[in-house]
């Protein structure tokens, strides 16, 4: 099977916190990978140094097995979705605008609106993006995501602040892509039961990675699952 | 009324390079305004301040001065705000205040020399020469094509740093073209609407048709046109009227926001 992504004895510092210690897992290609981990995990300075965001980490990242400190070009078959995406609510680009900034090449125009209607929201195409609801702009970002054809597709914890309709659309859309389209997925997530539905792999995370195999296997597992619902528990009390 | 003063050629000359830097300053100004950086226009213009007064003492024409010691001091605070982490308003007040103490202490410093400092303050649009009006044509030409070849990289980066970034776009390099750009257009544009009125150029058309315009390259039309049209009716206006340019410019392009704002809070601006 290829190897998609591979994280070797990954330890992230900020000056308070140690975020990530010795975390280490593979990703093979078709694998949709759900991360859970309680607030404060680690699971988007995972991501921020899988993206290049953060370089400031000891351990090793390889894409397509190769270190992504030495070559960038892994960042052309990948989309990510951030947790929040941040812009000016009255930014004057169109929910097309947004989505073709996702384009590299400008010949592939006819891309956007195939996207567009595959996600359900070509009808919104010329409507100003901070005028739509949380959930229709999420479709946005994941058809700018999406517009490049990655093989990849990052999701940091997309489905909080978004009614219950939406998020059944959004997961099938995710189990249509890695299934039909074959893109690999790795998603985070605190939700414990999308992920059981979802994902066909785990990984557990919460500073160090406590678990990481097949969904199936984790679920089964009652004492593993006691065991990271009591860790997020405490880290809930430590929080509060 | 007559038409004669269309005949004149200061006049040509002057509306020609009134609508070239409205172009320029409308654009460059709107990724300035989307990024809240409203007033880095403002800043580099009295940076420039500084500029001229070291050109008057070193002997070196001070035009020329005021781009160099614009745009070095434009990158600089750029490189300072980012490595100290410092917030864009910030850094704004320490330029633009820096800018005129240099200024103010060379002055003070050679004995005191007479820069013409109400053209510096609301420039001289009517007296621009023919060579002015090429370099300006030249310039506005030159910054709007690195817009439209870098356009997708332009925006992207001032919608969401960090997505660009992930999206293999060089951020930092974008940044200090924006900072470079805005440089140049500022120092390009001071002589002919002077240090007050470069803030309105940059900010108030864009501030404008961000009301009207859903998407960008509409937003950018809309902004542009808005500032042609108080440069025009500006120039012709104080003219017949024998007011100050500068001023009657700011004055209509305020007028079309207010009127803007007054059709938005009547309802008769959709909100889709
Ligand atoms: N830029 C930063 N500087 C300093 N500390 C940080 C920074 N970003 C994150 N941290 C710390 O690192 C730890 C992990 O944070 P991170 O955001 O990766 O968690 P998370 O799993 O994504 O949490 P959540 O579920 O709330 O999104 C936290 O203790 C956080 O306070
Ligand atoms: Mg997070």
């Amino acid at each position: 099977m290829l190897k998609v992504v591979e994280i070797k004895n990954l330890t992230v510092k900020y000056p308070d916190v140690k975020a990530l210690d010795d975390v280490s897992f593979t990703v093979n290609q078709g694998d949709f990978l759900g991360i859970i981990g309680p607030n404060g995990a680690g699971k988007s300075t995972l991501f921020a140094s899988m993206l290049g965001l953060h370089t400031k980490y000891k351990g090793t990242i390889k894409f397509f097995d190769e270190d992504i400190k030495k070559s960038k070009n892994y960042l052309k078959e990948l989309g990510y979705v951030p947790q929040k995406p941040i812009f000016e609510k009255n930014f004057p680009v169109t929910v097309t605008d947004v989505v073709r900034m996702g384009l590299r090449k400008e010949s592939d125009e006819n891309k956007i609106d195939e996207i567009l209607q595959q996600l359900w929201i070509h009808e919104l195409r010329n409507r100003r993006i901070g005028e739509l609801s949380g959930g229709q702009q999420q479709r946005v970002f994941i058809a700018k995501a999406l517009v490049n054809n990655p093989k990849i597709l990052i999701l940091d914890e997309p489905v909080t602040g978004i009614d219950q309709q939406s998020i059944d659309l959004f997961f099938s859309i995710l189990r249509e892509l890695n299934s039909k389209q074959k893109i690999t997925i790795i998603w985070s997530s605190h939700d414990l039961d999308a992920v059981n539905k979802l994902a066909n792999h785990v990984a557990c995370l919460n500073r160090t990675l406590f678990f990481h195999g097949e969904t199936e296997k984790f679920f089964s597992d009652d004492k593993l699952v006691k065991q990271y619902s009591e860790a997020s528990m405490q880290e809930h009390m430590h929080h509060h | 009324m007559s038409f004669e003063i269309l005949t004149f050629s200061f006049m040509h000359r002057a509306l020609i390079s009134g609508i070239a830097i409205a172009i320029l300053c409308s654009i460059v100004g709107l990724f300035l305004v989307l990024r809240r950086y409203s007033l880095f226009g403002d800043a580099i213009a009295h940076s420039s301040f500084g500029g001229i007064a070291l050109g008057l003492l070193a002997g070196v024409y001070p035009l020329w001065a005021a781009y160099g010691v614009s745009i070095a001091s434009a990158l600089i605070i750029t490189k300072v705000k980012d490595r100290y982490n410092i917030s864009g308003d910030a850094s704004i007040a320490v330029l633009l205040s820096s800018g005129i103490a240099v200024g103010l202490v060379i002055i003070g410093l050679s004995g005191g020399f007479t820069i013409d400092i109400f053209s510096f303050l609301f420039g001289s649009i009517l007296l621009v020469s023919v060579d002015d009006t090429v370099l300006i044509l030249g310039l506005t030409g030159a910054i709007l094509i690195v817009i439209l070849l870098l356009y997708r990289q332009l925006l992207y980066s001032t919608f969401n740093e960090e997505q660009a970034k992930v999206s293999g776009i060089p951020v930092e390099k974008i940044n200090y073209l924006i900072v470079f750009m805005a440089g140049i257009t500022v120092v390009t544009s001071i002589q002919l609407v002077g240090v007050l009125l470069i803030s309105a150029l940059f900010v108030i058309p864009n501030v404008t048709a961000i009301m009207y315009g859903k998407g960008f390259k509409q937003t950018a039309i809309i902004s542009m046109s808005l500032s042609i049209f108080s440069v025009i009716v500006g120039i012709l206006v104080s003219y017949i009227l024998d007011i100050t340019p500068a001023g009657t410019i700011v004055l209509i392009s305020i007028g079309l926001l207010a009127g803007t704002m007054g059709i938005k809070s009547a309802g008769l601006l959709s909100k889709n």
